[in-house]
């Protein structure tokens, strides 16, 4: 793959998205550099999950331009080719762990139609791949060979990333990815993702409401409020010294030592309202 | 239900039988509910299996119990456990005492006085609720069929109660459908409806874990401020130790199906008596800054029934397993004015501590 | 927060089978029933002890003996043998009609989950106003173009029974289409075609045999009616609903027994594969 030297491997720009009435998405501009890092925080509702899904193509925009690794895919990809190097620069891991995997399919049948489907390669050669990305991963042969329905939530996650990973994508993108683990299988795959950045230098796209595992994870963060960024910057100075209302609200309502909830402090615009 | 009230008494000291200092409570005040030894067996994939081993706690009036641990740990069993709602099938046995009376022995005007006293909010209200009747309605129900209280009377508490948890417009509320209300608004009329019938004892699991983290700031300050206004004991369950920290005087940590350490919620972080509070402390992510690398634990949380018998449930996972650990199943015993089922605790002392990741 | 309870992994050869003994009693007889009626079908023809087509009128209606155990028909042919060569005429009509049903069914319920929008619009009104055509009537309308026989009828059935089983498919594959995991292979660039083939339809199979097997029923019955009515199978092909209208003239004579035979074969076969297919539905709706 070429790499336009330097330039960003993700470039969303004026981004915008109508459901009829609605705009989820209103003019969203962001850059990834490679190996670099972005998070999107907002609450549910303010449009994270449309742009992960206008990214990978899943939903078309309404106006403004997406592109990738310098090429633009703002529209629907016209050769099966298009579509499969498009799958190539950027993935996707979806929140849900239960329901991202087919029940029929172990990790490594999984895994394997991807290198089929991406690389014209031998079966010694995807076995051997195979076996790398559920190394990777941190799965052992058992849980490999096992149908998703046997494995916990975190593991179905490994598997996800695996998945996700074997396309060799040069951005990532994370739509609230550990969520649904518990704290302790959440802390082995924000692990698992920093090791698998360091080995493939791969960019991740975070969409989390989490700012503790927006902080763990990226170098700079936008954050969104009913469709619109309204504060951007990096992830140190945004978490550390947030500016809009909003962000202070946002930042306010993490519960961490010796944190005292106030009833009224925080009664903003997007409660109360139905 | 069987074996009820039938469990030995004698013998086994129960937990609140430790000094009350252990539990954190003032000598002069009964407890409000005692759990003790508490076995709850269920059917899974055909086999009887335990979900909840020997668990004991004890709720003064008044006072906010954190039940802490992550999934599968038993923390909604046990809350089912306490108001008499666990799944069709369930064997338990050990005791469950409300006001000193055996919640199981319950019959009649008793049980439906006990179910009035008792109240409980669940992590998602949609479906909890009833999408076809207006608010107003599934709010004054239990007013109306169970205490009697004239509905014009009903519907003006419950308008009270609304205006409590910072509802505006709650006549206009009352009359709206489940559907047309957001998840942070449905889950604040959940908690209105459940202290419309002026309960003691008030069962939240989970209410905020599904909302924003904004919402649930906002939810959990009304849930504290209206407890202690009201004079209300609670359990507040959650798998977030911090969470339950910031409303709870004392955590009660689950591992296993099993209560692995009480403490005081203030030293729950910094100072905790067991390896798994630790554990747990030390993988969340620092919002304040970033960790080289997170202080994983390896493995997975597990059920009763999948922890090994015959040794610590948590040694397959614990960085500080030792010989010791597999002699036996570590009892739950004090240490430092809390309690932990540790067989390393005393020597562990001072060396765990929760927020170091580096 | 979720919890998994880890379920141990299951052969998929031993899945079948433990499929079936999901099924209960009822259903596991039923299904002994149907490989009984499939094996007649397969080999009837062979075992039959004279031949199904020899008439012979000196023994019109002559009553059952130990070398004729059922007697004779109304041509005075041997009724036993004419009920197990008749077999493979009385299954494969219905076989046909179902696999063309669900092929068919499968296809239009399938494309329309996944182009969704307009398309599905289109395939949904199409299947609407063939919906209103009963399948006796297509068959009517079938034997008057094409012939009679039990190939046009059995194509009329087909076209009558596929908006049935699409419509009913549907459902099924817009929910398949909707999860996560088919939204991550086509992130993968995979192509619709092999999505569905690969993931969708395989997923949907539960509920897809469950179906063909209340069908066959239904389409034993509706054939049998159909060759009763005589624009089925033509004589003196073996069949078990033609046997019925044949030997109809001896019911009132009092020799009913070449009818009800027949009949009784087609009521036991029709209750075992309804039996059979509820019980897996029932199944495939809990796994969901
Ligand atoms: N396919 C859709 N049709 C109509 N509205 C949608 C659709 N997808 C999302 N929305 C709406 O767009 C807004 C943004 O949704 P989403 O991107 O999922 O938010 P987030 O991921 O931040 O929670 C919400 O109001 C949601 O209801
Ligand atoms: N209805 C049920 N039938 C059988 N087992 C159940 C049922 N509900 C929960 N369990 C099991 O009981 C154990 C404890 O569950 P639970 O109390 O819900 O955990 P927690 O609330 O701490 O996540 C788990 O192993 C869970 O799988
Ligand atoms: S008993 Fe041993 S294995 Fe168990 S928590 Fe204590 S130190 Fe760890
Ligand atoms: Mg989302
Ligand atoms: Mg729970």
């Amino acid at each position: 793959m070429t790499d336009p030297s330097g330039g960003p491997v993700l470039e969303v720009s004026g981004l915008r998205k109508e459901f009829g009435e609605l705009v989820a998405v209103d003019d969203v501009s962001f850059a990834v550099p490679a190996a670099g890092s972005i998070a999107i925080v907002g609450e549910s509702g303010s449009g994270k999950t449309t742009i992960a899904r206008m990214i990978v193509g899943l939903e078309r925009p309404t106006r403004g331009t997406i592109a990738a690794c310098g090429r633009d895919r703002s529209r629907p990809a016209r050769s099966a080719r298009d579509r499969r190097r498009r799958g190539s620069e950027v993935q996707i891991v979806f929140q849900d762990p239960y329901t991202s995997l087919d029940p029929r399919q172990s990790a490594e049948a999984t895994i394997d139609e991807v290198l089929r489907l991406h690389h014209g390669w031998a079966p010694d050669r995807r076995r051997a791949r195979v076996a790398e990305l559920t190394e990777l991963v941190g799965l052992d042969a058992r849980q490999a060979r096992a149908l998703p329905r046997t494995l916990s939530g975190g593991q179905r996650q490994r598997v996800a990333i695996a998945r996700a990973l074997a396309a060799e994508p040069r951005v990532l993108i994370l739509d609230e990815s550990v969520a649904a683990l518990d704290v302790s299988i959440q802390a082995q795959v924000l692990n698992l993702l920093a090791d698998v950045r360091e080995s493939t230098g791969v960019s991740y796209v975070l969409i989390s409401h989490d700012l503790a595992v927006v902080r763990q994870l990226t170098q700079d963060v936008i954050v969104l409020h009913r469709g619109i960024v309204v504060e951007r910057g990096s992830t140190s100075s945004v978490l550390d010294d947030p500016q809009h209302e909003y962000t202070k609200r946002l930042r306010a309502s993490v519960p961490r030592p010796g944190w005292k909830p106030r009833r009224g402090a925080l009664l903003g615009a997007g409660e109360g309202t139905t | 239900m069987s074996g009820l009230g039938q469990a030995p008494e004698a013998e086994r000291a129960p937990a609140t039988g430790l000094s009350p200092a252990a539990v954190g409570q003032t000598p002069q005040v009964a407890p409000l509910l005692e759990v003790d030894d508490l076995t709850v067996l269920l059917r899974v994939e055909g086999a009887e299996r335990a979900v909840l081993k020997d668990v004991a706690l004890a709720v003064r009036p008044g006072e906010a119990v954190g039940l802490v641990g992550e999934s599968g740990s038993g923390k909604s069993m046990t809350a089912r456990a306490i108001d008499r709602l666990l799944p069709r099938g369930a064997k338990i046995s050990g005791q469950i005492k409300f006001d000193g009376v055996d919640v199981y022995q319950m019959a009649g005007a008793d049980l439906r006085s006990f179910r009035n006293r008792v109240a409980m909010i669940f992590q998602d209200p949609r479906a909890h609720i009833n999408p076809v009747r207006r608010i107003g309605d599934f709010m004054t129900e239990a007013l109306r069929t169970n205490l009697k209280v004239p509905s014009a009377q009903a519907a003006a508490r419950a308008v009270d109660m609304l205006g409590q948890v910072g509802i505006g417009e709650p006549e206009r509320r009352m009359r709206q459908y489940p559907h047309e209300l957001s998840g942070g608004m449905l889950q604040r009329v959940m908690i209105a409806t459940a202290l419309l019938t002026e309960p003691r004892l008030l069962l939240a699991d989970e209410p905020t874990t599904a909302l924003d983290v904004t919402t649930q700031a906002e939810v959990m300050a009304i849930l504290d401020e209206l407890r202690r206004d009201l004079g209300l004991a609670m359990i507040f369950i959650t798998h977030d130790l911090e969470l339950a920290a910031a409303i709870c005087d004392r955590t009660v940590v689950m591992y296993a199906g099993q209560v692995v350490e009480v403490r005081e919620s203030v030293l729950l972080h910094d100072d905790p008596l067991h390896p798994y509070t630790a554990a747990l402390a030390a993988a969340r992510p620092d919002i304040g800054r970033t960790a080289t690398r997170l202080a994983a634990i390896p493995g997975r949380p597990v059920s009763a029934f999948e922890a090994p018998a015959g040794e610590c449930a948590f040694a397959p996972r614990c960085p500080h397993a030792a010989d010791i650990c597999r002699a036996g199943p570590p009892d739950l015993a004090e240490l430092d004015g809390g309690l932990s089922r540790c067989a390393r605790a005393a020597d562990l002392r001072g060396t765990l501590r929760g927020a170091d990741h580096d | 927060m979720s919890a998994a309870v880890p379920l141990p992994a299951v052969h998929p050869r031993r899945r079948a089978f433990s499929v079936l003994r999901g099924t209960g009693v009822a259903g596991i007889a039923s299904a002994v029933v149907i490989a009984v009626a499939t094996l007649v079908a397969i080999f009837g023809s062979m075992l039959a002890p004279y031949s199904p087509v020899a008439a012979n009128i000196s023994l019109t209606f002559v009553g059952p003996s130990a070398s004729n155990p059922l007697g004779f028909d109304f041509e005075g042919r041997d009724v036993l043998s004419r009920l197990l060569a008749g077999a493979q005429s009385s299954m494969l009509g219905p076989l046909a009609v179902v696999v063309g049903a669900l092929l068919i069914g499968t296809l239009l319920a399938v494309v329309a989950a996944w182009r969704r929008g307009s398309t599905d619009a289109v395939i949904a009104s199409g299947l609407d106003i063939l919906f209103a055509f009963p399948g006796i009537l297509l068959a009517v309308l079938a034997a008057a173009v094409f012939g009679v026989g039990l190939l046009s009828a059995s194509v009329a059935l087909m076209i009558a029974y596929t908006p049935y089983v699409a419509r009913v498919l549907r459902g099924a594959a817009m929910k398949e289409r909707g999860q996560p995991y088919v939204a991550a292979l086509e992130v993968q660039g995979a192509s619709g075609a092999s999505i569905c083939l690969r993931h969708i339809v395989p997923n949907m199979m539960p509920l897809i045999v469950a179906q063909a097997t209340i069908m066959f029923g239904w389409a034993m019955v509706d054939l049998a009616a159909i060759s009763f009515l005589g624009l089925g199978v033509q004589p003196p092909t073996p069949n078990w609903g033609f046997m019925i209208s044949e030997n109809q003239i001896g019911i009132p004579e009092g020799y009913p027994l070449p009818a009800l035979a027949a009949g009784v074969c087609i009521v036991l076969v029709v209750i075992a594969f309804n039996v059979l297919g509820e019980r897996l539905l029932e199944q495939a709706q809990a796994a969901r």
